[in-house]
């Protein structure tokens, strides 16, 4: 057990002691239907927090893609409402602009040196002004092929029902999983973290590897635009402030360090999982009021990130003692 | 003198082609009319609308020049705010209520400082502890609920006058003179670069590094309760969810386009506080044009990335080839260039 283990197993860990404790108060928790509920809640955040896992693998950040969701939804809605187009051609046709344009952002943090923070912070502009110049308006969707969507579904034992887009999400995290430990792509994402330079004199082509991780973070915010219209079945240009922070928080909760090049994709699913299930408790205990889910949370992290330095110490003293 | 003017040209440029540009569009942005006792026009507009980033674009610039960030400017505003309506409300007066709102300001940095400082985590995520959890926070202040206050004395603050100019532009020159003179007329801010360029090599060479960290961002938050006071004043109520929501981005980009680096060292707090004006004259500015509303995100990012790719140190090599591919020999635009990038 190593200090790039421990993290995921002490999420894995917290996460299961939660639910425990969720289960012992309210025994209904156990039930498929709530885990079934907390799959389909969670699906747009759970996809975009593995792109946003990648991002953060090589020492990056992505702030755009609260509003590229955003912009997804309106795309979707407005191009399902004035052209006959089948839904599944727009998906394509978004998950192609969304992706050119994380590559877009990828290839100007690249060429112009410019930290990603202040790049994607731009692009988070950009692409909530692009939607709001789309619609300013809610727009509903009205389309036969969504319903069959929402309602395409996998009956657990139990009655708890296993939705399209859980599926959905949890077939990104396998796919994220293989990226990121299985490819040569994923394994440049990692030096790139542990440091450009190195990276650089290992051979990893530097420019061609950040082109691909912001063009992956694009898709994958247009895939959970995808989720989240599906979901709510509607569309709003100024819906999902703030889930670029929420994805980044699990991504935190779940293990992998920010600064870069340590950590799992596996443990960012048990993040999203951590924070719906303290949304899941809330609703449950009925007398605690919204705001307790981002001060719990904020302490999550907290505990999360002293955790990791603690154990990153340790580690430090270990070797130094072997040594 | 001259130096720091050169260092602040490319901002006053930028700046006055903004104001030029806006201009053409407007043409009655620059006039300035004195009506019951005070100035009233759009640049004024601007300096009053601009206090909040440009009060945090003044502690953001000393948190960026150490080599940090503070993500938590805009929650603790909401806790500022929501102390300050809190006291007021609850009867307490003005004094403290002031008094409530600045402590807790400057306990949300001794926070973020002592996280940063003490426990060594990174500043991103230091802050973003308090980014996701002060609005939580303020909400438990507020019981999730507008609090509302009629006290002129606190609404002084946000829409008062004092010589015909609004307050909270005041506020905010005076706050940006007194910081500027705090680091400039000192060691502080040779100090303050020094940590921000290498941590070690500073503490190695007798910099109390810790200590002053922790002050950076103690600094960070007092402008930050100071921003959240006169947003509370302006609407005379504590709004948890929304007083300074997304203000932190604002405030670092006006610090990045006032040519401060990311990555610390030389900082200029003039250049920053020009930054939040740019920012504030392209949002006013688009309002005024009469663009329709929805334009106005795509406009100002599209300025934003301009400015942005106008200042990259990796751009003046670029265009200088360009240029010489183009016309034989490089041209003064492309050192104009380069003078922005510095």
């Amino acid at each position: 057990m190593s200090a790039r283990t421990l993290p995921l197993i002490a999420t894995i860990v917290i996460f299961l002691l939660a639910y425990l404790v969720c289960y012992l108060q309210f025994p209904a928790m156990l039930s498929t239907r709530v885990i079934g509920n907390l799959l389909t809640d969670n699906a747009y955040l759970g996809i975009v927090a593995v792109g946003m896992t990648i991002v953060i693998l090589s020492g990056g950040i992505d702030l755009s893609v609260g509003s590229v969701i955003a912009f997804a939804g309106v795309f979707i809605a407005v191009m399902l409402r004035d052209t006959g187009l089948h839904p599944v051609a727009v998906f394509a046709a978004l998950l192609a602009i969304t992706t050119a344009f994380g590559a877009a952002m990828g290839g100007l943090i690249h060429v112009l040196a410019m930290p990603p923070f202040i790049v994607t912070l731009a692009g988070m502009f950009l692409a909530r002004g692009a939607g709001y110049m789309l619609s300013v308006d809610s727009v509903p969707i009205d389309e036969p092929f969504y319903d069959f969507l929402k309602d395409a579904y996998y009956l657990m034992p139990g009655k708890g029902r296993l939705t399209l887009i859980g599926i959905v999400m949890l077939l990104s995290v396998a796919a994220g999983m293989v990226i990121a430990h299985r490819t040569r792509f994923g394994t440049s994402v990692f030096a790139l973290g542990g440091g450009v330079q190195t990276a650089r004199l290992m051979g990893v082509n530097v420019g061609r590897t950040t082109v691909l991780i912001y063009a992956f973070s694009g898709f994958m915010a247009g895939l959970s635009g995808i989720v989240f219209s599906i979901y709510t079945a509607s569309s709003y240009p100024l819906a999902m402030v703030g889930t670029e922070l929420n994805a980044i928080a699990a991504v935190v909760i779940g293990g992998t360090i920010l600064t870069g090049g340590a950590g799992y994709v596996f443990g960012t699913l048990i993040g999203v999982l951590t924070m719906g299930l303290i949304q899941t408790y809330i609703v449950f205990d009925g007398s605690l009021s919204s705001w307790w889910t981002k001060i719990v949370i904020g302490m999550l992290l907290l505990l999360f990130i002293l955790l990791q330095k603690g154990l990153l110490r340790l580690d430090i003293r270990r070797r130094a003692g072997a040594a | 003198m001259p130096q720091v003017f050169r260092r602040i040209l490319p901002q006053v440029l930028t700046l006055l082609a903004v104001i030029l540009l806006v201009s053409l569009v407007f043409p009655g942005f620059v006039q300035i009319d004195f009506e019951r006792g005070r100035l009233v026009g759009p640049i004024i507009d601007v300096l009053k609308r601009g206090a909040p980033v440009a009060l945090l674009a003044v502690g953001m610039t000393l948190v960026i020049a150490t080599r940090g960030i503070d993500l938590s400017v805009g929650a603790t505003m909401a806790i500022s705010g929501a102390c300050a309506a809190w006291a007021i409300s609850s009867g307490y007066g003005l004094i403290p209520a002031l008094a409530a709102a600045i402590a807790a300001g400057i306990l949300s940095g001794l926070w973020n400082g002592t996280l940063v400082a003490v426990f060594g985590i990174q500043p991103i995520v230091a802050t973003l502890i308090l980014m996701t959890a002060g609005r939580g926070l303020a909400q438990l202040i507020t019981e999730g609920r507008i609090l509302t206050f009629s006290h002129d004395g606190l609404a002084f603050f946000g829409s008062g006058t004092i010589l015909g100019l609004p307050v909270p532009a005041l506020i905010w020159c005076v706050a940006a003179v007194l910081f500027a003179l705090l680091v400039r007329r000192t060691a502080l801010g040779l100090l303050i670069e020094a940590i921000g360029i290498n941590r070690r090599a500073s503490t190695i060479a007798g910099i109390n590094s810790r200590v002053l960290l922790v002050a950076v961002y103690v600094a960070s938050g007092f402008c930050a309760a100071w921003a959240g006071i006169i947003a509370t004043a302006d609407i005379r109520g504590a709004d948890a969810n929304n007083s300074g929501l997304w203000l932190e981005l604002d405030a670092i980009l006006a610090v990045v386009i006032g040519g401060n680096s990311l990555m610390g060292g030389r900082f200029s707090i003039a250049a920053s506080v020009l930054g939040a004006l740019i920012i504030q004259t392209i949002d006013t500015g688009i309002l005024l044009a009469g663009f329709p509303s929805e334009f106005n995100l795509v406009i100002k990012a599209t300025l934003v990335i301009v400015i942005l790719v106008l200042q990259s140190p990796n751009l003046a090599p670029h265009l200088a080839r360009a240029l010489r591919i183009s016309r034989g020999a490089p041209l003064v635009g492309s050192s104009a260039a380069r003078e922005a990038g510095e």
